[in-house]
């Protein structure tokens, strides 16, 4: 298990071995720094705390500065931690550097991104509702949600609206998960990751790339 | 920045030598085509109607007529399945997407020949 943060640059398509063009997403991962290892002695569990890109130390707050002072580092723009189940079979200390090379000899990776944000949707878009009919005298009501609950919804009498009902509302800027992409080819010189398919948020956005958890 | 590291990635799939050929042209395509387990060459001979895109996405079109009716390939010029594009005869084309040749049938198909050096006779 292994796991890098890095950056979305963009999608374009490649090559496979049988001349088939694929979808690929590159990531630009790594180098990051391990800025903090936990233990289970110090901390109650096994963890590394992992940053990539540098940020200018008036940028941080102090407390972030001196934190990562102590691994040796400048502070860092975007920094997460990784969760070892067991103890590590690597002993890792503050300051070493992870590079794409982690995943020379993995097939499939999972990313975690931000998605875009969409701003407020509406049920159509946000939950695939089917919406009304474009004709057949619908007036004003195409993209509506329809009704909300009944007399005798299973909330009991008096029909209250259902918890968790569907609605309308913020859409977008959710952290999301997108599973098992094959890991294309990783380009050591320049720190990059091709992963085959879309992954979550926009070019330029931070993203984590792990070993895929469940592979097919 | 960024179209710099996508270009990276695509340049290791682009071809180096691309046979050059011109809209208007004649030309062989050779491709590659798998059937079951066995891999062989079919050549699509047809007219260069359209070249298109850049990059690993550029595309090339290919217009025949078979039995009275029309049919057009789209070809990726960088594809490993196109072996090979050879140009053998040229038309005279005063513009770069010739779709007017659509709503030509029988001899207004062909166009002018012109003379040109790239052109291999078969």
């Amino acid at each position: 298990m292994a796991m890098l943060l890095g950056k979305k640059v963009g999608m374009t398509r490649v090559y496979d071995e049988s001349g088939e063009l694929i979808p690929v997403t590159v990531i630009e991962a790594g180098p990051c720094t391990i800025t903090q290892v936990k233990t289970t002695e110090t901390d109650g569990y096994d963890a590394i705390q992992v940053g990539f890109e540098d940020v200018k130390p008036s940028r941080r707050k102090r407390p972030q500065v001196g934190h990562a002072k102590k691994a040796g580092t400048a502070p860092k723009k975007f920094v997460r931690e990784y969760r070892f189940s067991d103890k590590p079979e690597k002993e890792y200390q503050p300051g070493d550097s992870l590079t794409v090379a982690v995943f020379a000899d993995t097939k499939y990776v999972d990313v975690t991104g931000t998605s875009k944000g969409k701003g407020t949707a509406g049920v159509m878009k946000r939950h695939g509702f089917g919406g009304f009919s474009a004709s057949h005298g619908t007036e004003r009501r195409h993209r509506a949600p329809g009704s909300q609950s009944g007399y005798g919804t299973n909330r009991g009498w008096s029909g209250g609206i259902k918890k968790g009902k569907r609605m309308g509302g913020h859409m977008g800027t959710d952290r999301v998960t997108t599973k098992n992409h094959s890991l294309v080819s990783i380009d050591e010189e320049k720190n990059l990751l091709v992963v085959k398919g879309a992954v979550p948020g926009p070019a330029g956005g931070y993203c984590i790339v792990r070993t895929a958890k469940r592979p097919q | 920045m960024k179209t710099e590291i996508l270009d990276h990635v695509e340049s290791k799939n682009l071809k180096n030598a691309l046979s050059h050929f011109e809209i208007g042209d004649t030309v062989d395509v050779h491709c590659r085509i798998k059937e079951g387990d066995k891999v062989r060459t079919q050549i699509f001979t047809g007219t260069v109607i359209a070249r298109q895109g850049r990059g690993i996405n550029e595309t090339f079109t290919v217009r025949r007529i078979v039995n009275n009716e029309g049919v057009e390939r789209k070809f990726p010029v960088h594809s490993p399945n196109v072996l090979d594009v050879r140009p053998i005869r040229s038309g005279k084309a005063r513009r770069a997407k010739l779709y007017y040749l659509r709503t030509r049938t029988g001899k207004a198909v062909k166009l002018a020949h012109r003379h040109s050096k790239h052109t291999v006779s078969k």
